[in-house]
């Protein structure tokens, strides 16, 4: 409601200025920018790192909860370290022989490739979309669209009967399939080919006699690249997370990925609360890799060309 | 293709590729968007017809039901609740969590503020965590014996809420939303300040504008568009929650099954094994979302004409 109702603001926000949150000097200093760093505001900082905090406490706190046996799970502190970490994941690794890294292996395997391929998609549709005009573009590209807006059950519960028709349910391919197609995907596809694909080069291609796959690929693809590694992460984080479509799909837990298996894992220790110190351990080990992949890739990819910002 | 000797050939190329390109995306679309949609429709009209006992081959038929399934599924009151729940939730989280949003983009993008890039990565943080998993977190955080919460309301004496019942539980589950949907949100939000002109607020800054007044007048504003846009997908994905309440349910005895309209689905169509009803719901809900959708666009397309491209 904030955003919508904004443009009357202008008006109602007249002595703004004298709010404690800027303490802003004379006006004269407003001008100079740039003699010295500016001076810190106190109390805006204080609030972004306690949203910061906010952020980081469950992360903080299955770091520490994962280091306790299972009895100082329920005695101690919640924040005083256990003995325990060691333990828990030689405890977790020799669960039911180590389905645990089979369900990590599947998150990999079902977000891996189908990030891939959701990718090839995506590019190969956003290209299309972006630099031919033909019959049916814009048709074309609304019902994708609409497809964002598809709750999720609604597609699951027909696409399990139709997986169930065919023979799939139950194998990887019934994961995997339905989730390559990302209307979201494609829509960013469309706006980094958009940006990033000038028109005369694609007819500077057509002129010297190149094929239209070939100035797709060696001249739009690399163009492309950082909108698709940006879809490619899109995709990888969705599938990574996603519950509900292998969760109808699968029966059998060898398949299952991470978020299903440690789903299963919590059921069962709603009755036998020994499980609870491996969910804990679990939901940390599957938190590592993601975290360890976003702060990996700061350095060459930035977090803006999420929302379909493309530099100029 | 990768070499046209003629004209003819070439423009012939040229006309057909962006089929070609589209291929992919059409056969994924037709295969796992129009066909279950189709499908699910189809379900919702017809209903299972039981011979004699129900048993042996051709003892089940589906026969045409017409709106009977529609009917029973707006007359049911469950429905309804499970609806007014999510209702409910929606009112916490959509405010709280772009409230917060926009609120931290303002301070990344204020140049006084420090630990900004410290702050931007870890509000960000949540989104690479599962809602399976973020749900396991905090719903261990909501537990009395484990909560840090509770014992420091223990250590002073104070009264400890149970947060996975009646009222609180709807805080505790928004405070997982908010928790794992705010960076996002910041971030695009963020990424549409940072592509504003920077001029327009020099100007106002010479004329001694402070900076929460430039923010409230000049920033807002101009970037109705993408909280337009947050709005309209938060919204969207509020009426669809069905992984954290799912995953909190074996914690506590406060969450039905039928918590969330999904969740009513799902029942309905895996531990009720009523396909046919269950999709009559879905194409209640997703007709709802539709609608809904509609209705937020139109708003938004008057508003944004009027203010800034794009």
């Amino acid at each position: 409601m904030t955003g919508l109702a904004s443009p009357k603001l202008r008006k109602a926000a007249p002595a703004a200025g004298s709010t404690p949150g800027t303490p802003q000097g004379p006006p004269p200093a407003a001008g100079r920018k740039a003699d010295g760093p500016r001076r810190t505001a106190l109390l805006p900082t204080t609030a972004l790192v306690l949203g910061a905090l906010y952020c980081l406490l469950p992360v903080a706190w299955v770091l520490v909860a994962a280091t306790k046996a299972d009895d100082e799970l329920f005695s101690t502190f919640t924040f005083l370290p256990g003995s325990g970490l060691t333990d828990n994941i030689g405890e977790l690794t020799g669960y039911r022989d180590g389905i645990y890294w089979r369900w990590m292996a599947n998150s990999v395997l079902y977000a891996g490739l189908g990030g891939v391929l959701s990718t090839v998609v995506s590019a190969f549709a956003g290209y299309a979309l972006a630099v031919y005009r033909f019959r049916g573009r814009e048709a074309f590209f609304n019902i994708m669209l609409a497809g964002v807006l598809m709750p999720p059950v609604i597609l699951a519960i027909p696409q399990y009967l139709l997986m169930a028709e065919a023979d799939l349910t139950d194998t990887y391919a019934s994961v995997l399939l339905p989730l390559v197609l990302s209307p979201y995907g494609v829509y960013l596809g469309r706006i980094y080919a958009e940006a990033a694909v000038p028109m005369e080069l694609v007819e500077a291609g057509r002129v010297d006699g190149a094929g239209e796959w070939r100035i797709f690929l060696r001249i739009a693809v690399p163009m492309m690249s950082p909108g698709l590694v940006t879809i490619f992460l899109f995709q990888f984080v969705a599938i990574w997370n996603n519950f509900l479509l292998p969760f109808i799909m699968l029966g059998d837990d060898e398949k299952f990925p991470m978020t299903v298996g440690l789903f299963t894992l919590l059921k069962q220790g709603a009755s036998q609360p020994a499980l609870y110190t491996l969910v804990i351990t679990g939901a940390l080990l599957a938190i590592v890799p993601l975290i360890a992949l976003f702060l990996l890739i700061q350095r060459f990819w930035s977090l803006d060309l999420l929302s379909g910002a493309v530099k100029s | 293709m990768t070499q046209p000797p003629k004209g003819v050939r070439r423009s012939y190329g040229v006309k057909a590729a962006p089929y070609g390109f589209l291929l992919p995306a059409a056969v994924l679309f037709a295969l796992f968007f129009a066909l279950p949609i189709g499908y699910a429709v189809w379900l919702s009209f017809h209903k299972v017809r039981i011979k004699g006992l129900g048993l042996g081959k051709g003892a089940k038929t589906e026969v045409w039901a017409g709106l009977e399934n529609y009917t029973s599924a707006l007359a049911d009151s469950e429905l309804l609740a499970s609806a007014l729940r999510v209702l409910g939730y929606g009112a916490i989280v959509v405010p709280v969590m772009l409230g917060l949003a926009l609120f931290f983009a303002l301070l990344l993008d204020s140049e006084r503020v420090r630990a900004r890039s410290f702050a931007r990565l870890a509000i960000f943080l949540p989104y690479a965590v599962p809602g399976v998993i973020a749900a396991v977190l905090w719903g261990f955080l909501y537990l009395p014996d484990v909560s840090p919460f509770h014992y420091l309301l223990d250590k002073a004496g104070l009264p400890q809420p149970d947060l996975m019942d009646g009222g609180p539980l709807y805080l505790a589950m928004s405070n997982i939303a908010v928790w794992g949907g705010t960076g996002f949100n910041m971030i695009v939000i963020y990424t549409a300040l940072r592509a504003l002109p920077t001029e327009v607020y020099e100007a106002a800054k010479l004329d001694g504008c402070s900076e929460l007044q430039i923010a409230l007048r000049i920033k807002i504003p101009m970037v109705v568009p993408s909280l337009v846009l947050t709005f309209f997908f938060s919204i969207i994905a509020t009426l669809q929650v069905f992984n954290e309440p799912t995953t909190l349910k074996p914690l506590t005895n406060g969450i039905p099954s039928t918590w969330s309209p999904l969740m009513k689905v799902y029942s309905d169509a895996f531990t009720g094994g009523n396909i046919h009803a269950a999709s009559a719901t879905a194409v209640v809900l997703a007709l709802a979302t539709f609608a809904l959708s509609f209705a937020l666009l139109r708003i938004s397309n008057r508003r944004t004409t009027q203010g800034a491209g794009r």
